[in-house]
């Protein structure tokens, strides 16, 4: 499965700071760890603001903290802000003929079961060592 | 750990087991967990310090079910909602895997609908992760 840029390190960004909630860890803190722009990392915190998971970032130097809900947030959550929700996409040409309904019925298929374990996965549980 | 005592289940537990099981499921099926007390199943109730069901568990070992080595399988578990959250269901899994590792199996398994994201979790939880098989199904109506 492929994910977007934005989606992947949304995930990383929010994985990192859910590890310790007290923590605060600017843009650049995030974007050197895993090799990216802070211009590209700070895009994608704002939208992790907005949906409530992250606080903070005030300048160029401020910092984030985690303020969501561990137990309570999944994979999925974070995938949700940034890919299009499964099977919302706009018509692409071949579709409504018999073979392209065909293909969607399987595309369905792998969105539903790759829906299913991100939604099933919680911050928490992927940070917890295994088991 | 939770305030519960696991044990094995009994006769006199399959009233409330269908009870709690109804109530959850809206399916009474009480033939299913009176077969459950067979000797080759792993039958747990998690019992409060007052005596009542606080949820319960059941599984067996199978072996080359789908072509696949011997392993245990957990067919159902149930905590009662008032009781979530406090590692009832954890404590019943803990203790279903001791006995499934006893009984010389290494993995353990189950089936769970893909839209039941609570249970779905909860499993994801005690470490579980996709297994080698890919359930498949056809409508014969």
């Amino acid at each position: 499965m492929k994910l977007q840029t934005a989606t992947r390190l949304g995930l990383y960004a929010i994985l990192e700071l859910a590890r310790d909630p007290e923590r605060t860890l600017s843009a650049a803190d995030l974007a050197q760890q895993f090799g990216v722009s802070t211009h590209h990392l700070a895009k994608v915190l704002r939208v992790l603001g907005t949906a409530g998971l992250v606080r903070g970032g005030r300048g160029a130097t401020g910092g984030y903290r985690f303020i969501g809900n561990r137990k309570r947030t999944t994979l999925m959550d974070v995938v949700a802000l940034f890919e299009p929700a499964p099977g919302q996409h706009a018509k692409e040409p071949g579709e409504e003929t018999d073979i392209g309904r065909s293909l969607q019925r399987v595309l369905m298929e792998i969105d539903e079961i790759a829906e299913a374990t991100l939604r099933s996965i919680s911050l928490e549980t992927m940070l917890m060592p295994r088991r | 750990m939770p305030s519960v005592a696991i044990r094995p289940a009994q006769a006199s537990d399959l009233t409330a087991v269908s009870a709690l099981d109804q109530r959850e499921t809206g399916v009474a099926k009480p033939d299913y967990w009176r077969e459950m007390l067979g000797p080759d199943r792993h039958f747990l109730v998690a019992e409060t310090d007052n005596g009542e069901l606080a949820g319960f568990i059941a599984g067996e070992i199978r072996a080359w079910e789908f072509g696949q080595p011997a392993a245990g399988w957990v067919f159902a578990i149930q905590i009662d909602p008032a009781q979530r959250l406090h590692g009832v269901g954890t404590a019943l899994f803990d203790t279903l895997v001791e006995r499934f590792k006893a009984a010389g199996v290494t993995r353990v398994r189950t089936l769970v609908d893909r839209k039941d994201h609570l249970i779905l979790s909860f499993f994801r939880a005690q470490g579980m992760v996709a297994g080698p098989s890919l359930q498949l199904d056809k409508d014969l109506s």
